[in-house]
């Protein structure tokens, strides 16, 4: 069975993503020791919360450099604010600096005539079928999404999805062997399952 | 497009589901944990769990349960009942809550809001306003599920709540709960049209044409039911096959 490492800054759901795991075969392993992420196999960044606390708190538990030489040869995937995370920077409450994994910086969403921030709900994620995470999904289908700030990637090929909402707002960013997700595969069934069983399969 | 999305709303008491009417007289309707994982099967939009109980009799919430419960639940959801303190929060969510809802909270300490929001981010922090009506028909938002009157508009309460960094607003009519007999849809119109946070309708749903009503007239982002869930035939899928015939945009 394949671990999945999920580490555990203290921001969010992580009994939701560890059940999802589970159910799609895969052992999960919380853990928030440097050590274990450096050698850990597939790694999940996960996250609900505002960016700078989150900074703040991978800081404080010495996790940034294990992030990084881990990024080097294993998956990583951020979902949510841990996708975020994987930016150089965020404007979120005060500018703050990111993981910078992936090129770009963390904007907030502007909201066009009807729309409203925070986007909250199920909305389409549209891709183009080339990125092993979006395996035997088709494009269109819908994920639970809830959030206010969204990646606006340096580099246009690190950008893999879209979602069609403040205009156009990138959803998925993928470089390497990073990846983030802006919603919520683990409470949106059933594709975010399969999306799951991807990343478990790199 | 983003879509509409239809909650079921869970009341939770002492272990097992009840549902009443104007936030008084509950019955019993079965065990959460069943309910949930219904839920779950169908592909629900998303479940509002809420324990009433909490406040009222001056409990935290009940983690361990919602832990148990959150366990066997594969779609959002958003809980709440006796949260008071940032660690509530912070401990709802790493038990499996998505968002967390707080209502006598938010009056009794407005910083909550600001607080949490700063901590979690807005995107999980529901203001819940609990409303009724006077006998000249303004509106007064109440709290401690329902019990004490506060003199608030719940309009200008919304607006508040909007500014200290909520990120949705969950807005039911106790007069209308449990009824059956359809949302408040001006209540909701005069706080949506206020705010620039999605706004859930609550309280008074009894069909899918209401649900309607809600959306298109009061412009919601999303409605809510308990009664007309639990006790007559409806579901969230057959209201979500409705509503896309008549021109909302849902998940399927």
């Amino acid at each position: 069975m394949t671990t999945v490492t999920i580490i555990d800054y203290g921001m969010g759901n992580l009994d939701s993503l560890s059940r999802a795991i589970e159910q799609c075969g895969g052992a999960p392993l919380l853990t928030t020791d440097a050590a274990t992420i450096t050698t850990a196999t597939k790694i999940i960044l996960p996250g609900v919360g505002a960016f700078p606390k989150a900074m703040q708190n991978l800081r404080d538990l010495g996790l940034i450099d294990a992030i990084h030489e881990a990024a080097k040869t294993r998956p990583i995937l951020g979902i949510c604010l841990g996708m975020q995370l994987l930016a150089d920077s965020s404007c979120e409450i005060e500018q703050t600096s990111g993981l910078g994994l992936i090129p770009g910086n963390i904007e907030r969403l502007v909201p066009q005539q009807m729309e409203r921030v925070p986007h909250v709900g199920w909305n389409e994620v549209v891709h183009d079928g080339h990125d092993a995470l979006m395996s035997n999904i088709p494009s269109g289908v819908d994920f639970y999404f809830v959030h206010s700030y969204r990646f606006a990637c340096a580099n246009v090929a690190d950008a893999v999805a879209t979602t069609p909402y403040c205009g156009t707002t990138t959803c998925i960013v993928s470089r390497n062997n990073v990846r983030g997700v802006q919603f919520h595969p683990e409470k949106s069934l059933p594709w975010g399952f399969q999306l799951l069983r991807n990343f478990l399969a790199m | 497009m983003l879509k509409i999305r239809v909650m079921p709303t869970l009341l939770y008491k002492d272990v097992s589901l009840v549902k009443g009417t104007a936030f008084d007289s509950q019955r019993r309707v079965g065990a959460a944990l069943q309910a949930i994982k219904v839920y779950s099967m169908r592909d629900v939009d998303e479940l509002i769990f809420l324990d009433i109980a909490a406040t009222p009799n001056g409990h935290s919430p009940a983690f361990s349960d919602i832990d148990d419960l959150a366990d066997s639940c594969f779609m959002p959801m958003t809980v709440g009942g006796g949260v008071r303190k940032l660690e509530d929060i912070r401990r709802m969510l790493a038990v499996g809550a998505d968002k967390v809802s707080m209502n006598t909270a938010a009056i009794e300490t407005p910083e909550l809001i600001r607080d949490g929001a700063h901590h979690f981010g807005a995107q999980c922090i529901v203001a819940s306003i609990d409303v009724k009506r006077r006998s000249d028909g303004t509106a007064e938002v109440y709290s401690h599920c329902g019990e004490q009157a506060t003199g608030r508009d719940p309009v200008k309460w919304a607006q508040e709540l909007e500014q200290l960094g909520a990120g949705e607003i969950l807005l039911t009519s106790i007069e209308r709960d449990g009824t059956m007999t359809g949302y408040d849809v001006e209540l909701i119109r005069s706080v949506s049209n206020a705010v620039r946070i999605p706004v859930i309708a609550s309280g008074g749903a009894g069909s899918y044409s209401h649900m309607a009503d809600a959306l298109r007239d009061g412009q919601a982002s999303a409605v809510a039911a308990a009664a007309m869930f639990h006790f007559t035939e409806q579901t969230p899928k057959a209201a979500k096959q409705y509503l896309a015939q008549h021109g909302f945009p849902t998940r399927r």
